[in-house]
C-alpha cells in the first residue's frame, strides 16, 4: 500500500534545479533509503517532505493527504537531524518528552511513554542525564527516541549515522533496523553511504544530480543497475565498450572490443537496448575470474583483504586497470575470463 | 631496567606531567593534570599582568581610598582624627537618602526593562532576518559615535518646552500650550537612558541569538511547535544568557548615572549619583560622599547578584 507519494517534485535555490522532477512511492511500514553523493538533492527532497522547504512544482502526499500547504509543525512526519539537534537546555527525558507536551497527557502517561521509548532505544535510566553529557551514540539515540515517541506516519532520517565512528555505526545499523521492525513506522533514510543504504533498507532510490536514477531493492541495485551512474556508485564495477550485433532467442551477441565476440543472455541488457546500439558492458570485480586462457593481462597491484584480495590487472589496449576480486593470489602474467551470464548491458552515457 | 624506569618517572615528575593511560575513560584523565593546570594558571596571570597593574592602580586603590575616607569625619578642609561609622549611620538613617536610593533603583529597573524589551526584537531581527548583519550591527552603534553628553542634550532638545515634540505638536495645532510633562522628570530620565544604553542590550542579546543552532529551531517545529511556542520553549530560554547579561550591563551603570538625571531629570528625577556629586563638589563632605558611593555600590551588587541567581533558578525551573 502506497503511503508516501512524491509526484513530479522540483526545487531550485535560484540556480539549476536541486531536485528535478522527482517522483517516488513509499509503502507503509517500509524502510526506504535515498542514496546519492553529496549535493544530489536527497536532503532537499527529505526537507521538502518534512515541510522545511517548499517544492517549486509537484506534490507530496502522506497517507492520501496532500502536504504542500501543511506547515512542518502540523505534518505527520518527524525527523532525526544530521546534527541530532538535541536541545541543550533540556535533559534526556525532556528532550524526548518535548513533542508530547502539547498532547496534554497526564503525568503518568507521559512518563510511561517516555520511559518505554528510553527502553526501546536502550537508554534506560538516563532520563536525567544532561544533554551535554551524552556520547555521540547516545545523542543519536535521543534524537531517534524524540522523533519516534510522537509515532509519526513517516520518520525521516537525515544521515543519522554519519557522525558516528565505524564500529558504532555498524552497531547502530543493526539496532535501527530492529527498532524499525518493532515500531512498524515507515522510515525514510537519506545517506551517501551505499553500504548503509543496502544493508538497512527494503528499497533504495539512487539519486544523481537532482534526479532519481533507479528505485529497487538492494540485491537488484547491485546485480542489475540500470545505468552507469548507479553501477558506479554502488560497489565497484568494470566497464567495457561494446556494440550490439544481434538480439535473438533470449540471447544477445555483441562485439565487445577487447573481450572479443560475446554471447550473453538478452535479459542482462537494460531495457531499451536495441541491435546496433553502442552500449557499456559492466561486470563486478568478484565475477571476473582468473583462468588458463582468455584475455591476457598483468597484475599491476594487489591488496590483501583477508578472505579476499583485490587485484588491478592491466590489459593491452585499455588505460584503466580491470578490477578483480578473488581468493586465489596469482602473480605476474594472468588470463582473465568474463562469464557472459554475469555481464550486464547498460546504455552508454553519451 | 628498574633503575631506568625510576629515572624516567622522576623525569616526568620533574616536568610536572603525570602519566595517564591512553584512551582511558577516566574523566580525570581528560580533564588534564593538576600540576599542568597550575602551570597554565601561572602563565595566564603572567599574561594578565599589565591589566592587573592598571586595575590595581585605577580601581582597587581608589576603592580602598574611598573606604578609608568613608570612615573619617569632615573637619574644615581636612578630615578629623580618628575613625567613625557616623557616615554610614547618616546614609542608612536619613529618609531622604533612602528615597534617593529607592528612586535610583526604580528608575534604573524601569530603564533596564524598557531597554531589554526594546532591544530584544531588534537583536532578533538582525540575528534571524537581516541579510546584511554587519551593516545592521554597525548601524545600531551609530548613536554611540557621538558623545554621551551630546546625546543627553539631544534629548533635552527633543523633549524640552520649546523642543521638537512640543513645537511640532503646536504647529499641528494638536496642543495650544507646550507640554510640561516631557522634560525634568523620571520619564525623561528613562527615555534618555534607554536610548543611550540600547546598543549595550542589543549586542549581547544578538550574540546569544546568533549562537543558537538553527537546526534546534527546525527540530522544535518538527516536534509540533508553532512559531510562538518554539520561541517560548527554545529561542527565549537559549537567549537568556544574553538577556541576563544585557540587564546587568544596563542596570549597574544606570543606577549610578549622574549626567542624565542632572540634565533632564529635574528635582523629581534626581538620583543617588547627584547626591554623591554634591557631597564631593558642592558641600565638600567627602566622607559622606564616599559612604554613599560604597553603599550604593553594595546595593547594586546585591541586587544584580540576586537578579542573576533568580534568573538562573527560573531557567532551571522552566525545564
Amino acid at each position: 500500500m502506497i503511503f508516501l507519494t512524491v509526484s513530479n517534485v522540483s526545487k531550485s535555490f535560484g540556480g539549476p534545479p536541486v531536485v528535478n522532477d522527482v517522483s517516488l512511492d513509499v509503502m507503509r511500514g517500509e524502510f526506504f533509503a535515498l542514496l546519492g553523493p553529496s549535493g544530489c538533492g536527497k536532503t532537499t527532497l527529505l526537507r521538502m517532505i518534512a515541510g522545511f522547504e517548499t517544492p517549486d512544482r509537484g506534490t507530496i502526499a502522506i497517507d492520501g493527504e496532500p502536504m504542500n500547504a501543511v506547515p512542518p509543525h502540523l505534518r505527520p512526519t518527524n525527523m532525526v537531524f544530521q546534527s541530532y539537534a538535541i536541545f541543550p537546555h533540556l535533559n534526556v527525558f525532556d528532550n524526548i518528552a518535548y513533542g508530547l507536551r502539547k498532547l496534554k497527557l497526564s503525568k503518568d502517561q507521559l512518563h510511561a511513554r517516555v520511559e518505554a521509548m528510553l527502553a526501546t532505544v536502550r537508554l534506560d535510566g538516563l532520563g536525567n542525564r544532561a544533554s551535554d553529557q551524552l556520547s555521540g551514540g547516545q545523542r543519536q539515540r535521543v534524537a531517534l527516541a524524540r522523533a519516534l515517541v510522537r509515532e509519526p506516519k513517516v520518520l525521516l532520517l537525515d544521515e543519522p549515522l554519519g557522525a558516528l565512528d565505524k564500529r558504532l555505526r555498524e552497531t547502530m545499523q543493526v539496532e535501527l533496523r530492529a527498532i524499525q521492525r518493532k515500531v512498524g513506522i515507515t522510515f525514510l533514510l537519506v545517506t551517501h553511504d551505499q553500504e548503509e543504504a543496502l544493508s538497512l533498507s527494503d528499497r533504495v532510490a539512487v539519486m544523481h544530480q537532482g534526479r532519481i536514477l533507479q528505485v529497487a531493492d538492494s540485491r537488484t541495485l547491485y546485480e542489475r543497475p540500470n545505468c552507469r551512474e548507479v553501477a558506479d556508485f554502488i560497489g565497484e564495477m568494470n566497464f567495457f565498450h561494446a556494440t550490439v550485433r544481434e538480439i535473438a532467442g533470449g540471447s544477445a551477441s555483441l562485439n565487445a572490443g577487447l573481450l572479443g565476440l560475446v554471447t550473453m543472455p538478452a535479459a542482462n541488457l537494460a531495457p531499451g537496448i536495441k541491435t546496433d546500439d553502442h552500449i557499456l558492458l559492466a561486470i563486478r570485480p568478484e565475477h571476473v575470474r582468473f583462468a588458463a586462457s582468455g584475455v591476457a593481462g598483468d597484475i599491476a597491484a594487489s591488496t590483501f583483504l583477508g578472505e579476499r584480495s583485490h587485484f588491478h590487472v592491466r590489459i593491452a589496449g585499455r588505460s584503466e586497470p580491470v578490477f578483480v576480486s578473488g581468493s586465489v593470489a596469482p602473480t605476474g602474467a594472468v588470463h582473465l575470463e568474463f562469464p557472459p551470464e554475469k555481464l550486464i548491458g547498460l546504455p552508454a552515457s553519451d | 631496567m628498574t633503575q631506568r624506569q625510576g629515572g624516567f618517572k622522576q623525569q616526568i615528575l620533574r616536568f610536572g606531567l603525570r602519566w595517564t593511560p591512553p584512551f582511558s575513560d577516566n574523566p580525570a584523565a581528560k580533564g588534564g593534570d593538576v600540576a599542568d593546570n597550575g602551570r597554565n594558571a601561572g602563565e595566564g596571570y603572567a599574561l594578565l599582568t599589565p591589566t592587573l597593574v592598571v586595575m590595581g592602580l585605577a580601581l582597587a586603590a581608589p576603592l580602598a581610598l574611598m573606604a578609608v575616607t568613608s570612615l573619617k569625619d569632615q573637619s574644615g578642609m581636612g578630615f578629623a582624627a580618628g575613625w567613625t561609622l557616623d557616615q554610614y549611620g547618616a546614609v542608612l538613617g536619613r529618609a531622604s537618602y533612602r528615597l534617593l536610593f529607592l528612586r535610583s533603583v526604580a528608575i534604573s529597573a524601569v530603564v533596564t526593562l524598557v531597554t531589554v524589551a526594546l532591544a530584544y526584537p531588534m537583536a532578533y531581527f538582525v540575528a534571524f532576518h537581516a541579510r546584511r548583519k554587519f551593516f545592521w550591527l554597525v548601524a545600531l552603534t551609530i548613536p554611540f559615535w557621538t558623545s554621551y553628553l551630546l546625546r543627553v542634550f539631544a534629548w533635552k532638545i527633543i523633549l524640552g518646552y520649546g523642543g521638537v515634540i512640543n513645537s511640532g505638536l503646536m504647529r499641528l495645532h494638536l496642543i495650544d500650550q507646550p507640554l510640561g510633562v516631557l522634560l525634568y522628570n523620571p520619564f525623561a530620565v528613562v527615555v534618555t537612558l534607554a536610548h543611550a544604553w540600547a546598543a549595550f542590550a542589543i549586542l549581547p542579546i544578538y550574540v546569544s541569538l546568533e549562537k543558537i543552532d538553527r537546526s534546534l529551531l527546525e527540530a522544535a517545529s518538527d516536534l509540533g511547535d508553532s512559531a510562538l511556542r518554539r520561541f517560548l520553549r527554545i529561542t527565549l530560554p537559549l537567549s537568556m544568557p544574553g538577556v541576563i547579561g544585557a540587564a546587568v550591563l544596563i542596570f549597574v551603570p544606570t543606577t549610578g548615572d549622574f549626567v542624565t538625571p542632572s540634565l533632564v531629570g529635574g528635582p523629581a528625577g534626581t538620583m543617588i549619583a547627584n547626591l554623591i556629586e554634591v557631597q564631593f563638589n558642592g558641600v565638600g563632605n567627602w566622607p559622606l560622599g564616599a559612604a554613599l558611593s560604597l553603599v550604593s555600590m553594595a546595593m547594586v551588587a546585591v541586587i544584580a547578584g540576586l537578579f542573576v541567581a533568580s534568573a538562573r533558578a527560573a531557567a532551571k525551573a522552566a525545564r
